[in-house]
């Protein structure tokens, strides 16, 4: 065996020894890790789960859902979501966006066709369609909108459910989330919280 | 209104990390210069059988570099095709072998270009213990390169360039691995989920049901960004809500991205003794990437294109709770570090908007570039640099008392020819050859038209410049593309290492040369600017036909 073969041969020794130490110092880390999210914030660590009236457990505060009924039409009681291109729609196991281009044609139609749709449910003229109303999010699992898209929405949820639109305005309000230190990031508004804050008012 | 948040936003992230700069760096120029070993590491030495005091030339460091990374191709390629029988798999099956491939060169080449979708194709321990344990060491391994790119040029007359074992040690233990569980917590108090729940099925509020996933993931998302990794545990990467779910980990995954590359020129200044070296440096880095973002917004707020006109602003594919902005400033630093994470879709961005983090890219990732890639990158940019103004005025090209002499600057020039080369070859091939082109635009091209091209010609650039993002429509998990952008990421990491090691072994044997009034200084801002040239001309000069056929062309016509 000639110098160089021996030399190629200690170092993949020393390469193979260093691969599982440092794998085992990772996975530690990750129990130890795992270990203290469960002290400091474990809500958060589990997904922070919210539960409905009855207290089962209805989503996660964190992820989107759609507020449709079995044919994908829009409940109108509740505060609609944006459009998801997460598998067939807030399918939490494939999160994903569109990835449409910005001059394909299935986007072009998808978006007319939202903006139509959405005009109708809230009784609006078309051009008063907000932006997120008509445009899928980056994770399809988007579990804000727009303060905007929200105020839009108003006057149809409190007309579904017999409420006055102040009230409904005002819950809208408390929902709404700020810029951090009013430039971080964008106002929003989290729709399954409002819309189990809507479902606390009448029950 | 998006002006001022713009200025507000990058002066905060700037002047955070001006305020890590000297504390941070000179830290890490401590853990790599240091004399003395702490007790976990002299065990560690015994262990893996190093004497920790021994530096090694220039290709004994290179032979440890490779035989470290082909050991850790190994063992997570064999995770994957073994998968089915791991513990904590999630009932998931092994892998293709073209795919486990490509993923073992992905994650082991700093990259984390992900073919798969995460959530339905890789279990908890293929995660842990194969992918999260690359995000540390190939960061590790770059920073090592980096500083022993360094010790070359503040050597003098040395047959040696460090210990790889001991910087590989060292960076693990004392820089990324504090820093990770730190921001590990951060982000699990922000809403990061980080347990081996598996999925939760609930019925939604509309009556419908739905599967909520767990998974180790504050854990992972803390390295993945500070080693400049950027593999996603979801699909959704960073734009997904249990991997970044408020303004706020927005803010603090872009601050993990970037303090290591934008500190690391401070360790390189006390290296050399001389700091001014490490502001122009991260000048340079700071310059480039304050552009790129700042068009980016532009770009972006401008909302060109069919799409985003008729729905009244860019928001395809973007969240809401990080809008333009943190959008852009997410996607700059994502691809201008070689992360590769996303927090948007850049597909679905305007034509010339998804231009911007292509060419962040192109610019050889160094702005400010990967962990150690950045730095090493820069150096060799700024030792063409200090060619050209020698050329220009007719003297001996010198870079802090070091002679770039015939070897140095042939092995510049063909560090800078790698990954161009690798992005053109591997694009040109995929349309050229008839079999490949079926494929290429049978199966992976999602966009109709000339943006279907953008997307082939933007994964080449991803895996060859090591970033790891895409235009995500792609579908890139075929024979064809798997094996092809895991061919880029190898060559485009390593031939560089190699080029780079070459660089230090020689530079370290040179004596240093006393400045004269001939010198061409490299700390003031006219170096910044010829740096900056430099790297800007370099990459127009290379890419823009290509970016003629691309997104060019869809913006402009």
């Amino acid at each position: 065996m000639s110098t160089t073969t021996r030399g190629v041969g200690r170092t993949l020794a020393v390469a193979t020894r260093a691969t599982l130490v440092l794998t085992l110092a990772v996975v530690g880390y990750t129990a130890v890790v795992t270990g203290a999210a469960r002290l400091v914030a474990p809500a958060q660590a589990d997904g922070s789960l919210v539960t409905g009236a009855d207290g089962t457990v209805v989503g996660s505060a964190l992820i989107g859902q759609g507020f449709t009924d079995a044919d994908g039409a829009a409940l109108p009681q509740y505060f609609q979501s944006r459009p998801s291109a997460a598998g067939d729609g807030w399918d939490a196991g494939a999160s994903s966006g569109s990835n449409l281009g910005p001059e394909n044609p299935d986007l072009v139609a998808a978006i007319e066709e939202r903006r139509a749709q959405v005009a109708v449910l809230e009784g609006v003229d078309p051009t008063d369609v907000p932006a997120d109303a008509v445009t899928a999010s980056s994770s399809g699992l988007d579990p804000h909108i727009s303060p905007a898209y929200a105020a839009l929405q108003v006057a149809r949820v409190a007309d579904a459910r017999g409420l006055g639109e102040a009230s409904v305005a005002d819950l809208v309000e408390r929902h709404t989330g700020a810029r951090g230190l009013g430039f971080v990031g964008e106002p929003t508004v989290n729709v399954l919280r409002l819309n189990l804050a809507l479902d606390d008012l009448e029950g | 209104m998006t002006a001022l948040t713009t200025l507000l936003s990058l002066g905060a992230v700037l002047l955070v990390l001006a305020a890590l700069y000297r504390p941070f760096g000179d830290h890490m120029a401590h853990v790599y210069s240091t004399d003395r070993d702490g007790k976990v590491e002299r065990g560690l030495y015994r262990v893996l059988g190093v004497a920790p005091r021994t530096e090694q030339t220039w290709p004994t460091y290179l032979r440890s570099v490779l035989a470290f990374s082909f050991v850790g191709m190994v063992v997570v390629y064999a995770l994957q095709r073994t998968q089915q029988w791991l513990p904590w798999s999630l009932g998931l099956p092994a892998p293709s072998e073209h795919l486990s491939f490509n993923t073992a060169a992905s994650f082991v080449g700093n990259t984390n270009w992900q073919s798969y979708s995460p959530e339905v194709t890789l279990g908890y321990t293929v995660q842990t213990a194969g992918l999260a344990v690359q995000n540390f060491v190939s960061a590790a391994v770059g920073m090592a390169v980096a500083v022993a790119l360094v010790r070359g040029f503040a050597y003098r007359r040395s047959g040696t360039i460090g210990n790889f074992w001991v910087d590989l040690v060292r960076g693990f233990l004392r820089i990324l691995l504090p820093v990770a569980a730190v921001a590990a917590l951060a982000l699990v108090v922000g809403g990061v989920v980080q347990n081996v729940a598996g999925f939760t099925d609930v019925t939604t509020l509309a009556g419908g049901t739905q599967s909520i996933p767990g998974g180790p993931v504050a854990s992972q998302e803390a390295i993945k960004l500070l080693g400049t990794n950027g593999g996603g545990f979801y699909n959704a990467n960073s734009a997904h809500p249990f991997e970044n779910p408020t303004q706020w980990t927005n803010l603090l995954q872009i601050l993990l991205m970037l303090v290591i590359p934008f500190c690391l020129p401070r360790t390189f200044g006390r290296m050399v003794g001389d700091h001014r070296q490490g502001y122009a440096i991260a000048g340079t880095m700071a310059a480039l990437f304050t552009v790129s973002f700042v068009a980016l917004v532009a770009l972006e707020s401008a909302a060109m294109g069919t799409a985003p006109q008729l729905a009244g602003a860019a928001t395809e594919g973007k969240e809401t709770r990080f809008g333009i902005v943190w959008t852009a400033l997410f996607a700059t630093t994502g691809t201008g570090t070689s992360t590769g994470a996303v927090n948007s879709m850049h597909d679905s961005y305007t034509a010339l908007g998804g231009m911007l983090p292509m060419l962040n890219m192109m610019l050889g990732e160094v702005a400010p570039g990967g962990v150690g890639s950045g730095l090493y990158g820069m150096l060799v940019l700024a030792v063409v640099a200090v060619f050209v103004a020698g050329l220009l005025v007719g003297r001996t090209p010198e870079y802090l008392g070091k002679k770039i002499g015939p070897r140095e600057i042939k092995l510049a020039s063909l560090y800078i020819l790698v990954t161009p080369t690798l992005v053109l070859a591997g694009t040109a091939l995929s349309f050229a050859v008839p079999a490949l082109r079926d494929s290429v635009e049978g199966t992976s091209i999602w966009n109709p038209g000339v943006h279907g091209m953008s997307e082939v010609l933007y994964a080449f650039t991803s895996a060859a410049n090591n970033n790891g993002s895409a235009f995500a429509g792609i579908t890139a998990n075929t024979p064809w593309l798997n094996t092809a952008l895991g061919v880029a990421i190898l060559l485009g990491r390593f031939v560089p290492v190699v080029l780079v090691l070459a660089l230090a072994g020689s530079l370290a044997q040179q004596d240093k040369v006393p400045t004269s009034a001939g010198t061409l200084p490299t700390h003031r801002p006219q170096f910044v600017g010829l740096l900056a040239g430099v790297v800007v001309i370099l990459t127009a000069l290379t890419y823009f036909p290509v970016l003629a056929l691309g997104p060019l062309a869809e913006g402009l016509i």
